[in-house]
């Protein structure tokens, strides 16, 4: 009986793994193709945000996949929406600046704002953040930022003279300042060093020409104008000693590695970028866009905002802060994201040195576009 | 009179998918880009319109014209260049080397553009920065540093990485075809090396070097590359030009302006450079 049994047993047994494995056979092409149906989300950002160190674990939890579109520029951001049909994009990573006029086209929606951690946010400027908001109603959340300042090779350049930017025109820097090709950064760090201050976007006919004047006159100091690559390399192999237009988002990177190089911000003031998402207008997954804007906008996000391997940003909220100084007090203190800390950005911001980065007011982006270029033929 | 030539469909049918892809991938994009100079830029977008402002804009422009001498100047500076280092080589390589050895010679001045020329480009930075291969080397002998990456002999070297190993290969082939005895005759009737070379050679290599120099000329004169990582992007080349033109306010109207005066240059380059390789010398017939 027990030999008949166990006979049985077996019989059922190879009976059953033929069944199932003719079943796992059949069933194969729909189980892969059951894998194959991950969302896809399309990103329009800046180069570093659609990598697996910032969505990689996103993905993996709510079985999507980021399809990142990179830019170089607000306004290159700008014509690659306007290129392409409504619904391109389901979330837009935008610069500050910039989100007005994505606004204005309507290439966004409006958010809610009760979604997102508005109460924990590390200074009262990023809950009203200038352009985010149209009245009472949210585009754009702010995730990120950082500042531009002077940075330098800490072997050719002191603390010091990095302490200003007259610091670029020291005559042993002859052909090694080097530029990120951006007019912006650089001709609004032009400007705070006229004194502008915080009226560095808003300048008179005679303001501008004097910040003309100011750029021309460093043009015999400068070696070159180079893109995040270009910039990266010249100041790791020595050919760039000082670069104006950038902070620490390339230097942070380059430090990481033990390169010779700082930024700070000096006593002239600061630019800062902000960087903030935005859901595209005629997304058909908004909701899966919001639960990543979500997730970055939590602890765990802003820590990897902050490590971001392309490049470093400090977190806006507190307990985004937190957490970094708790899981990586390396990164929290050479990003100066401590309280207490001389450079702790929240705390530049405090000071006033701090000038968030604009558009010009009273020239359009083109005088500014046709001064740079007329510069960098000169 | 002669007879209305019959239309051969034989020949069409060889000769029409060069045709079509011509006018599809050639003759059409340039009519397109003819056609968005004149369109305009309105809120970064690109309005169909026919208006002369982007021509009046760019060519009104001192940075323009800068930049225009300066990419003519660079691009022909090392397209001489590229013939003169080529020209030993080459000549060794057509007279002196044996036939394998010429062959396998002529394979490895093929295999460069094996690779990505971006890479090729990048990996002058490891011999040319100051902290570099070449400065230390240079440093042995007392010399340097001197600074090379960033500066217009940066760019040249980029444009040489481009088209030297091609200006060789063309100079081989057009002076292994050259009859010999005729060198062997100069030399019989007492003319020195150089004067062959100046009298005999270069005249019998005349479409072969012109051609050769064509080449390196529209090479260099439309590459982006070299001048960006190597020259710095300064001054700007044409092609930075049309890069920072797309890049702030996408003025692709404008951009199209600065590729056709490229374009019309490089015509007008091509047409009199051809014109005097197959020119015929004063009193032949």
């Amino acid at each position: 009986m027990v030999k008949s049994t166990k006979t049985q047993s077996n019989h059922y047994l190879r009976r059953d793994v033929l069944r199932i494995g003719g079943g796992v056979a059949l069933a194969a092409p729909f189980v892969g193709r059951a894998w194959a149906e991950t969302t896809e989300i399309n990103m329009l950002a800046w180069y570093g945000h659609g990598e697996p160190d910032m969505v990689g674990a996103f993905e993996e939890a709510n079985n999507v996949k980021f399809v990142p579109k990179y830019y170089a520029g607000g306004d290159n951001m700008l014509a690659l929406i306007a290129q392409s049909p409504p619904g391109t994009y389901d979330i837009i990573l935008s610069d500050a600046e910039f989100v007005q006029q994505l606004n204005a086209a309507e290439y966004i929606e409006p958010l809610d704002a009760n979604d997102y951690p508005f109460d924990d946010m590390l200074h009262e400027d990023f809950t009203k953040f200038p352009g985010h908001w149209d009245g009472d109603t949210l585009y754009s959340m702010i995730l990120r930022g950082g500042h531009l300042g002077v940075s330098y090779n800490t072997t050719a350049m002191s603390a010091e003279e990095a302490s200003s930017y007259q610091g670029f025109w020291k005559p042993e820097l002859a052909g090694k300042v080097g530029h990120f090709d951006w007019h912006l950064p650089s001709l609004g760090m032009m400007s705070l060093k006229n004194g502008n201050g915080a009226g560095l976007w808003d300048l008179s006919d005679a303001q501008w020409e004097a910040v003309q004047e100011t750029t021309m006159s460093l043009r015999p100091q400068v070696g070159g104008y180079f893109d995040y690559g270009g910039t990266f390399n010249g100041l790791k192999n020595g050919e760039m000693l000082a670069m104006c237009g950038i902070g620490d988002w390339i230097t942070g990177v380059l430090e990481r590695d033990g390169a010779p190089v700082a930024s700070v911000i000096p006593k002239e003031g600061g630019i800062q970028f902000t960087e903030s998402y935005c859901i595209g207008r005629g997304s058909g997954k908004a909701d899966l866009v919001k639960s990543f804007i979500q997730y970055m906008m939590s602890p765990e996000g802003q820590v990897k905002s902050a490590q971001m391997l392309a490049y470093p940003g400090f977190c806006v909220t507190k307990a985004g802060r937190a957490m970094l100084q708790e899981v990586d007090p390396k990164e929290a203190a050479r990003s100066h994201q401590m309280d207490g800390m001389a450079n702790d950005p929240i705390a530049l911001i405090n000071e006033g040195r701090i000038h968030y980065r604009d558009i010009p007011q009273q020239q359009s982006l083109e005088d500014w576009n046709d001064f740079w270029s007329e510069y960098k033929n000169a | 009179m002669s007879a209305p030539r019959r239309l051969n469909l034989y020949a069409l049918t060889w000769r029409l998918p060069i045709i079509l892809w011509q006018l599809m991938f050639f003759v059409g994009p340039v009519l397109f880009m003819v056609a968005i100079s004149f369109f305009v830029v309105r809120n970064y977008r690109m309005t169909e319109a026919f208006e002369f402002v982007n021509w009046e804009k760019m060519l009104t422009r001192g940075y323009f014209w800068d930049s225009y001498w300066y990419t003519l100047f660079i691009a022909s500076l090392s397209a001489s260049v590229a013939m003169l280092v080529a020209f030993p080589a080459a000549w060794a390589l057509a007279f002196r080397a044996s036939d394998n050895l010429r062959r396998w010679a002529v394979f490895l001045l093929v295999i460069p553009f094996f690779t990505s020329y971006l890479v090729r480009t990048f990996s002058w930075y490891v011999i040319l920065a100051e902290s570099g291969v070449l400065n230390a080397m240079l440093g042995y002998i007392g010399l340097g540093p001197f600074k090379m990456l960033n500066t217009h002999f940066g760019t040249v070297v980029g444009y040489l990485t481009l088209t030297l190993p091609l200006a060789v290969i063309l100079q081989t082939v057009t002076m292994a075809n050259i009859d010999k005895t005729l060198i062997e005759a100069a030399r019989n009737l007492g003319c020195k090396p150089l004067a062959t070379i100046w009298r005999v050679v270069l005249p019998l290599s005349r479409t072969g070097f012109i051609v050769a120099a064509l080449f390196c000329f529209i090479l260099a004169f439309g590459d982006f590359v070299a001048p960006f990582y190597l020259g710095g992007s300064q001054e700007p080349t044409l092609p930075i030009l049309i890069l920072d033109t797309t890049k702030s306010g996408q003025q692709w109207p404008r951009a199209a302006v600065v590729a056709i005066m490229m374009m019309l240059t490089l015509f007008t380059v091509a047409f009199t450079a051809i014109a005097l390789a197959y020119r015929k010398p004063a009193g032949s017939r």
